[in-house]
């Protein structure tokens, strides 16, 4: 789970950190204002079953397309189910086309200004290789 | 340099101070100088007595200058002000164009290593800004807090050299405001008087001190009282004000509820003796609010202020004992404050609750108590008590999203407010007169 690499803002991590645990999922929080290079490296080290972006800072659209390019470009991580939620514009209503742009540049799933978290936690679920759903990991 | 000219942002807030007024200032930002200034000039016009901001973009906070570039060039619209990418002479035309330095401006931004944005400010002449080497990097960074401390040291002491060119640089510690809500206020209190030492240790000598209204007016009050007094304990040297943040955690949605929370900030201003408050407005659940609605939000809080007097002495808690305690330990670790702040986080004397900054001990957690006011479920190892709910479980994720929301909750579902209402349909009678 991680920001983009310019938003600071942490209690939506800190929120969906406890969302995931209280499922039975294991998260490395990775924090706020992550660099791309850094989530990256992150998600090579842990290889991840499904990598959580949160930004709300209005710079989502420009920084979650750039991340989700650099980071379909490694190889290993081509696969890895990627999820970006939060407010991508500074416009409010007005950005609403941001959540197909993000899909089309390769996120999983897009959670544009939701609180939709059984639809969330389902993507999540959905992610998991069988086994890990078993052990109830994530 | 633009040549330095009375009254300065801190002599503004002093004078207005001085008669029993409450300067009002927006958080705005634009990434458009012409936006930047039509939006300055709005607020040098607003009904009521302001100071101008210039809030800068995020990039630009994390010294991304290629991305700011990037956006720039391609028309991207940036969530504030690029000034240390913006070539100075449109700065100064924009300021120029507001007035300045007649009108006071403060620059604010959220960076953990700010040498740019001096740079910027300094060269522009710009006497004021905020921020803190704790109170800008845990909350915002990942720059581990010796390199802030440091670089926040260097630029203090820049930034104090334009008092010898006339100038009366001034700087608010965002010490008050830590990760903006879910933080027991002695802490807050305690952290922005000892960024008030720091930047007075690198040199400054006009300082102002912040706290975020938090989720009880009466615990909040008492918070106000023990800042003033603990300044006036340390920084009787120096010029200091007081400034409150309007609610920075999740903001009411519905119109009725956002106005009635900036309004009880307001009042609480007021009563608390802070001489400048920091607004938000009715569409801040939403998106980056538009000038008007800054303008809105500006003369709403004057009006409000304007019919508050002081007039109550807080309940004493312990708060104030607290937050000395907490200081004086901080003091206690290292001769030079620098120093101090960041032994104190490492040896988890300062603990900001739920922050994820790898120099914050994380140890410390906060919860919402029956009277809506905001307690230590755990102190970790700072050198105070745990009010009595030591033992009490982590907070589940619901149970931090009902901590996150309970003051949207509360406005937006209309309960008694916490001070009186300023007067019939007073917003909805302005907001008339605008269409």
């Amino acid at each position: 789970m991680s920001s983009v690499s310019s938003d600071s803002h942490t209690w939506n991590l800190v929120f969906l950190q406890l969302l995931l645990e209280e499922s039975g999922h294991e998260v490395v929080n990775v924090g706020a204002c992550v660099p791309d290079d850094l989530l990256i490296s992150e998600c090579v080290a842990h290889r991840p079953d499904a990598v959580v972006i949160s930004t709300v800072n209005g710079h989502g659209h420009v920084d979650g397309k750039r991340l989700i390019g650099r980071l379909r470009d490694v190889p290993e991580l081509r696969g890895l189910p990627v999820v970006i939620g939060g407010k991508f514009g500074v416009a409010g209503a007005a950005d609403r086309g941001y959540a197909a742009e993000l899909a089309a540049a390769g996120f999983d799933a897009v959670f544009q200004d939701s609180s939709d978290v059984r639809g969330f936690l389902g993507f999540i679920e959905s992610a998991l290789p069988p086994a890990s759903v078993e052990a109830g990991v994530g | 340099m633009t040549t330095p000219a009375r009254p300065s942002f801190a002599g503004h807030v002093r004078a207005v101070a001085a008669r029993g007024g409450l300067v009002v200032q927006p958080r705005m930002g634009f990434a458009d100088p012409q936006r930047m200034l039509a939006g300055l000039l709005a607020t040098k016009h607003a009904d009521a007595t302001t100071a101008g901001t210039i809030t800068l973009d995020s990039y630009t906070r994390v010294g991304d200058f290629a991305a700011v570039r990037a956006a720039l060039a391609d028309g991207v619209d940036l969530n504030g002000y690029p000034i240390a990418s913006l070539d100075p002479f449109i700065t100064l035309s924009v300021l120029d164009g507001v007035g300045h330095p007649g009108f006071p401006v403060q620059v604010r931004h959220g960076s953990a290593l700010p040498s740019a944005v001096f740079d910027a400010m300094v060269g522009l002449g710009l006497d004021a800004t905020e921020g803190g080497p704790a109170s800008y990097c845990l909350p915002y960074s990942r720059v581990p807090l010796t390199r802030a401390v440091q670089s926040w040291a260097s630029c203090c002491e820049r930034f104090a050299e334009l008092g010898e060119l006339g100038f009366e640089p001034h700087l608010e510690s965002f010490g008050g405001c830590m990760l903006g809500q879910l933080c027991p206020p002695s802490l807050l209190v305690a952290i922005t008087v000892l960024e008030g030492l720091f930047f007075r240790r690198h040199g400054l000598t006009s300082v102002s001190l912040s706290l975020a209204q938090q989720t009880h007016a009466g615990q909040d009050l008492e918070a106000l009282h023990a800042l003033h007094a603990l300044a006036a304990e340390h920084l009787s040297d120096v010029d200091w004000h007081v400034v409150l943040y309007a609610y920075m955690g999740v903001y009411p949605r519905s119109r009725r509820g956002a106005l009635r929370l900036l309004g009880d900030a307001a009042a609480l201003a007021v009563r608390g003796g802070a001489a400048r408050l920091i607004v938000k407005t009715v569409a801040e659940a939403y998106r980056i609010p538009t000038v008007a609605e800054n303008v809105e939000a500006l003369e709403f809080a004057a009006g409000v202020a304007a019919r508050t007097t002081v007039d109550l002495v807080p309940e004493d808690t312990g708060l104030l004992a607290e937050a000395r305690a907490l200081v004086d330990a901080v003091l206690e670790l290292d001769a030079d404050v620098g120093k101090a702040i960041v032994r104190a986080f490492a040896f988890g004397y300062l603990d900001v609750p739920y922050c994820l900054h790898a120099d914050n001990m994380g140890r410390a957690r906060s919860y919402l108590d029956d009277s809506g006011r905001l307690r230590w479920s755990s102190v970790g190892r700072m050198p105070i008590r745990a009010d009595g709910g030591g033992e009490r479980g982590a907070l589940s994720s619901a149970d931090l999203l009902g901590a996150l929301r309970v003051v949207e909750r509360r406005y937006d579902e209309g309960e008694p407010d916490a001070f009186p209402d300023p007067g019939p349909d007073f917003h909805d009678r302005r907001i008339g007169n605008r269409a």
